[in-house]
């Protein structure tokens, strides 16, 4: 099973390679959009402090959004997905391969661009630290979930509006301890809890969101 | 597919226990437009009696004036909006265990109901607000989870709309409305710690924890009239439904070459 997962994580990664510019395009609307709200709000650094957490978190969740309909739509319009549900291997081996490869490619980057948009908003050293943190253990929940709305709506006409829909809702309690996160270091607080909180979610979806993308893509693709 | 086979044969078998008899749309149609007169009837009476002991029996609240009397509309919408959530997250579920085609059929009626729910509770909330907040909305733990059931229903209500094919629709909606299930009790845990880490909550929502037995009464009431107007209104839209879905089945067209 273990084999299957390496197989699928390559395989996807050696195809995001290929086409660099779907994952690039992703990590540069992630510093487009996190770079506007200081030109909307205006430059005053104490501001824009306070707004850090929350934007760039907002901003990394719509990031996610972009990234989702690469997760399985390419593979369903070639008819490799078909493939995949009726081969020999667990489907949640190769759906955990496909996120984990997913993140690898589009969560991974926006953990260690946040630091850099952290600079952009004025947050103070340990503050980055505790961004990259936050994002780090938040955009594998991102993906996770991600990976249900996408197979959810595989196929659908607007397909890529209605997973932002369905996913943002899901999405909130990850943005909300993520930029609590931030927020609490920003106060002099400690970040743990919330990190701890963050961790606890990739704990779950980490078996609940491959259980239901598998049963969403089996009602997708029958 | 054996399950729905054998519930489809079990259902219309002579001597066929009760919850199986009405599994088929066949036999519901009828049960469910003999039913409705009753509930809506209910409704109505319970509305009536409910709105009179608010106006009339319940006492002026000692901080609050007559401005709290919108408690009558705004609590039971919004036990409705989440017990209607909970019920339809049910049937989707139990739609997709069993591949029975009414349980679907049902959560799509329950879905616009349930956010019509959440919408008043939304907008009563805002209208009671701004007398006693002086605002008509604050980002308070339980208001902001009423704004996101409020989304997950529209979800949940787009999602079905999206998808041509009805059994797939049935099946990708269980699916969201489980996950969304999951959710609720994250969500509001998530969003009552936010706001008690960031302002300090000081806002609550139930006021009066030693409630005047008739406010607490006509309160259950219009729940209760809430909840049978519910029934009343999935019966009748779960019956549209079914005749759009089933429109090429012979009983659906022994039903309109009779009329």
């Amino acid at each position: 099973m273990f084999a299957s997962f390496a197989l699928v994580v390559r395989r996807d990664l050696l195809v995001a390679l290929r086409r660099k510019g779907d994952a690039l395009n992703v990590l540069v609307f992630f510093i487009i959009v996190a770079s506007l709200f200081p030109l909307g709000v205006g430059p005053e650094p104490n501001q824009l402090r306070a707004m850090a957490p929350g934007v760039v978190w907002v901003a990394a969740l719509l990031a996610a959004l972009l990234s989702l309909p690469r997760l399985f739509a390419a593979d369903h319009v070639d008819g490799t997905l078909e493939q995949m549900l009726i081969a020999a291997h667990p489907l949640a081996a190769i759906v955990i391969g496909k996120v984990a490869a997913h993140w690898i490619v589009a969560g991974l980057p926006l953990a260690l661009l946040a630091p850099l948009l952290g600079v952009q908003y004025d947050l103070p050293a340990a503050a980055l630290g505790v961004l990259t943190l936050a994002v780090l253990i938040g955009t594998p929940v991102l993906s996770l979930i991600g990976a249900v709305g996408a197979a959810l709506t595989l196929g659908l006409r607007g397909a890529g509006v209605l997973m932002g829909l369905l996913v943002l809702p899901l999405y909130i309690p990850v943005l909300i301890f993520g930029a609590g996160a931030v927020t609490a270091s920003l106060a002099g607080l400690d970040p743990a809890p919330h990190l701890s909180l963050l961790g606890a979610f990739l704990a779950v979806c980490s078996f609940v969101g491959p259980w239901a993308a598998c049963a969403a893509l089996r009602v997708s693709l029958d | 597919m054996t399950s729905a086979q054998s519930i489809a044969d079990r259902s219309e078998a002579p001597g066929a226990p009760i919850w199986l008899r009405y599994a088929s749309p066949q036999t519901f149609f009828p049960l469910a437009g003999a039913l409705i007169p009753w509930f809506a009837a209910a409704a109505a009476l319970l509305c009536a009696f409910g709105l009179y002991l608010a106006f009339f029996v319940a006492p002026t609240d000692f901080q609050q004036g007559e401005a709290y009397r919108v408690i009558f509309i705004h609590v039971p919408a919004a036990w409705m909006s989440m017990f209607l959530y909970v019920v339809m997250a049910f049937w989707a579920g139990l739609g997709l265990v069993l591949n029975t085609r009414l349980s679907g059929m049902m959560a799509s009626a329950i879905a616009p109901t349930g956010a019509m729910f959440t919408f008043v509770a939304l907008w009563s909330g805002a209208l009671w607000g701004k007398p006693t907040w002086g605002t008509w909305w604050v980002w308070d733990a339980r208001l902001t989870s009423e704004l996101i059931l409020l989304f997950l229903y529209f979800g949940f209500i787009a999602l079905k709309a999206a998808i041509p094919d009805p059994r797939r629709a049935d099946r990708a909606g269980a699916i969201l409305a489980l996950v969304g299930v999951v959710n609720i009790p994250i969500i509001y845990f998530s969003v009552q710690w936010w706001n008690t880490l960031h302002q300090g909550a000081s806002v609550s929502l139930t006021r009066a924890p030693a409630m005047a037995k008739t406010m607490l009464l006509g309160m259950l009431v219009m729940a209760l009239a809430a909840w049978m107007y519910s029934f009343a209104v999935c019966f009748a839209r779960v019956r549209s439904i079914i005749l759009e879905r089933e429109r090429d089945a012979a009983w659906v067209e022994s039903m309109r070459s009779n009329r």
